[in-house]
């Protein structure tokens, strides 16, 4: 067993794991954190991108022990803490994905919010191309992805106010 | 086993591929960290991410094509957590740091001894490195001009074929990855920039396809044209 501290959604967790636990299994069956998705297990969908110290990570392809003493921000987290009013207001990027119709089964929908999320906190008026590039590695199989590059979009107008 | 960004051994584990009795991260060691320009060559420490080498200022004023290079692999979750000791240490045949390693004539720095590149890669996913050897640090050479170019699978974003071009003081060096069984430097290509640097110099070139890969992707004959085309990218844009 091993022992991991970290910051989840701006709580300090303690927990005790076996010590091939993922990442994304830490957060999932430990946590009962769901919203972190795990689609391939195979490092190619990006279903389970969370922000390990604010950039988005694959939480599929770390072990839990290799986030000890880091700050994990899930899904969950997303909302309020950055959102533009705080409180429960949704994060913009969540605002814009569901004004822009950005998902169909929604299961690939977290991990691309916490992507586009990571790409607007270091790049706050990408181009399209900038969109895509930040988005390899995530895969939806349901929109054909138009819609999802002009939610990002709308969220950068969203969050330059 | 030592773990860095875990974006080939994480997987690994998970298939079984590789079973050690233990695993040691270390990616946070101090050793292993920073990026460091001066006596012109580029340091950059092993558990540096691919991120932090794309994003550096001093990589991408003394060698831009490395910075680029590095912005290139994987996608943006891979590059915030793999790191350059990961990669050259794995040494599989279509990663693209093993290409700037060769034709940026890198020192790799372990807690035992130097190893020059020409040494350092000796076969498909092997390299010099003894069992338990870390690699610290790879002190690249600072060209005169150089560029990287590769055909990315369309699935999975590894290399068909990569080639860097690199122009130095004492003359061209040209590495090709994702073709052969491992990174190799492509000397008929090298004679040629030698003559003139310039993309012309290699029309018609292209490595001899005998001892190339083929698989269900592309034929050995395939990834010769590959790298002949990648090649004269890569010169045609430093030209
Ligand atoms: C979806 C995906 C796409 C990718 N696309 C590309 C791509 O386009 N191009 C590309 O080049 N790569 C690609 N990669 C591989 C990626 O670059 C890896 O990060 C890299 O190959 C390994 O680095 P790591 O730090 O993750 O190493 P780890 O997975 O932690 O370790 C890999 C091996 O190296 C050893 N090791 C690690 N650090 C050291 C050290 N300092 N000294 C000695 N041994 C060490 C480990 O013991 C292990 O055997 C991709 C990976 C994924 C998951
Ligand atoms: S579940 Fe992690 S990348 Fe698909
Ligand atoms: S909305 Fe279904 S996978 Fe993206």
């Amino acid at each position: 067993m091993t022992k991991v501290s970290m910051t989840v959604n701006g709580r300090p967790v303690a927990l005790e794991l076996e010590d091939r636990t993922l990442l994304a299994d830490a957060l999932r069956d430990a946590l009962g954190l769901t919203g972190t998705h795990v689609g391939c297990d195979t490092s190619q969908c990006g279903c389970c991108t969370v922000h390990l110290d604010g950039r988005p990570v694959k939480s599929c392809t770390m072990l839990a022990a290799q986030a000890d003493g880091r700050a994990v921000v899930t899904i969950e987290g997303l909302a309020g803490s950055e959102g533009p009013t705080g409180g429960d207001a949704l994060h913009p990027v969540q605002q814009a994905f569901t004004e822009c119709h950005a998902l169909q089964c929604g299961f690939c929908t977290p991990g691309m919010i916490m992507a586009a999320a990571g790409l607007l906190a270091e790049n706050p008026a990408p181009t399209e191309d900038e969109i895509v590039h930040a988005l390899e590695g995530n895969l939806c199989r349901c929109t054909g992805y138009v819609n999802i590059v002009s939610a990002v979009k709308r969220a950068a107008g969203l969050m330059r106010g | 086993m030592p773990l860095a960004g875990g974006m080939t051994l994480v997987p690994a584990l998970k298939l079984r591929l590789a079973r050690p009795s233990h695993v040691v991260d270390i990616a946070r060691l101090p050793e292993l960290q920073g990026i460091e320009a001066g006596g012109g060559r580029v340091t950059v420490g092993a558990a540096t991410t691919h991120a932090e080498v794309a994003r550096s200022e001093a990589v991408r004023r003394a060698i831009p094509a490395l910075a680029a290079l590095a912005e290139g692999i994987g996608d943006p979750q891979v590059r915030n957590r793999g790191t350059l000791g990961g990669s050259v240490a794995n040494n599989d045949p279509v990663a693209d740091y093993p290409a700037a390693v060769l034709a940026l004539d890198a020192a790799i720095e372990t807690n035992r001894r130097t190893i020059p590149a020409a040494e350092f890669f000796v076969g498909m996913f092997a390299t010099a490195l003894a069992p338990g050897e870390i690699v610290l640090r790879v002190a690249f050479a600072v060209p005169h001009r150089a560029a990287y170019r590769k055909f990315a699978h369309p699935a999975s974003g590894y290399a068909m074929a990569g080639v860097f071009v690199a122009e130095h003081r004492d003359g061209p060096r040209v590495a090709v990855t994702g073709a052969g069984p491992a990174v190799f430097r492509w000397r008929e290509a090298e004679a040629a920039l030698s003559s003139a640097f310039r993309a012309e110099a290699l029309a018609g070139l292209e490595p001899d396809a005998s001892g190339l890969n083929a698989d269900i992707h592309a034929s050995a004959e395939y990834r010769a044209n590959l790298a002949g085309v990648m090649a004269r990218r890569a010169a045609a844009a430093i030209e």
